[in-house]
């Protein structure tokens, strides 16, 4: 099975990368955005059948390396 | 009189570690630097330093992945035990992500890499490393960094100002404080509760010697050695 683990800054910290690429977006003429969020995702090959087990890792994981909570949320998705 | 001793940290993609060397023996002190894998911190450091650089090549966050290295766990004892520490630029992301200092660095707000001489104000002085400052000096230390937005939340920026752990804060020449690149409050630099770990993104190892451009960071480094 898959973990696809998305991060993105909290709501609340200025997510600068996503400032420049909304000016961007409006200067190409697409106006209709209320905001841009840029994060990351990171995508596992997980060698595992059971999907509460995996979710339960991939949350440690989350927590201890794939993002930095004091301003990062994320959020997991496991496809089988 | 015995010289004191730094340990310098080496990790894959740090660049700085010779120029700190170099900086700490100018200043008398003998250095040692010691690669990541080592998983003993020297008993006779007086001081460790995480130099600046690109530790694992920045890949995930800045000092995301150092923060596991073999060394780390080392450190973490030597720093529990009242050990002096000092993040410098990279090592102070390292810091952050290790949790030993509070808050996080971010990408510069305006998303450049920010290398250029700046004047820094010293906010609190009453600490081992800024002892030698005055309070509200402004010095001049070259800065040189992409991810140097500093981030805290406002209880605990509060509870930092009332345990003066503020250290430093971008500032004009006149000492007027500047947004260089985002940080909350302008903070340039930061240490824990204890006051025995710093982290800086400044490099005071850069500024020893006038023909640099400025020898200001003398007074920072020399902090650590007694009066």
């Amino acid at each position: 099975m898959k973990a696809i683990v998305n991060v993105y800054l909290k709501n609340g910290v200025l997510d600068p990368q996503g400032k420049a690429t909304h000016h961007a977006l409006n200067s190409l003429g697409f106006s209709n955005i209320d905001n841009v969020r840029i994060g990351k995702q990171i995508v596992m090959e997980l060698n595992s059948n059971d999907t509460e087990s995996a979710a339960k890792e991939v949350k440690e994981m989350a927590e201890t390396l794939l993002a930095n909570t004091v301003i990062e949320d994320y959020d997991i998705e496991i496809v089988e | 009189m015995k010289k004191p001793t730094v340990t310098i940290l080496q990790f894959p993609g740090t660049n700085c570690e010779y120029d700190t060397g170099y900086a700490f023996e100018k200043l008398g002190y003998k250095t040692n630097i010691i690669w990541h894998k080592e998983d003993k911190i020297p008993k006779n450091s007086d001081l460790v330093v995480i130099p600046g650089g690109f530790s694992y090549g920045d890949y995930l966050r800045s000092g995301a992945i150092a923060r596991f290295s073999p060394v780390i766990n080392s450190l973490k004892e030597y720093a529990d035990n009242g050990g002096k520490v000092l993040g410098i630029c990279n090592g102070f992301q390292v810091l952050t992500e290790m949790g030993l200092l509070p808050g996080a660095l971010k990408r510069n707000n305006n998303l450049h890499f920010i290398s250029k001489h700046q004047t820094v104000k010293v906010i609190n002085n009453d600490n081992d490393f800024l002892n030698r400052c005055q309070k509200d000096e402004v010095l001049n230390i070259p800065v040189a960094h992409a991810d140097g937005n500093y981030y805290v939340d406002e209880d605990e920026l509060q509870k930092m100002k009332e345990n003066g752990q503020i250290l430093l804060q971008y500032c004009d020449a006149d000492g007027n404080p500047m947004v260089l690149n985002g940080s909350v409050e302008q903070i340039a630099g930061v240490c824990n509760k204890e006051k025995n770990v710093y982290g800086l993104m400044p490099h005071p190892e850069r500024a020893i010697d006038i023909v640099l451009g400025s020898d200001d960071g003398v007074k920072m480094l020399k902090g650590f050695s007694k009066k």
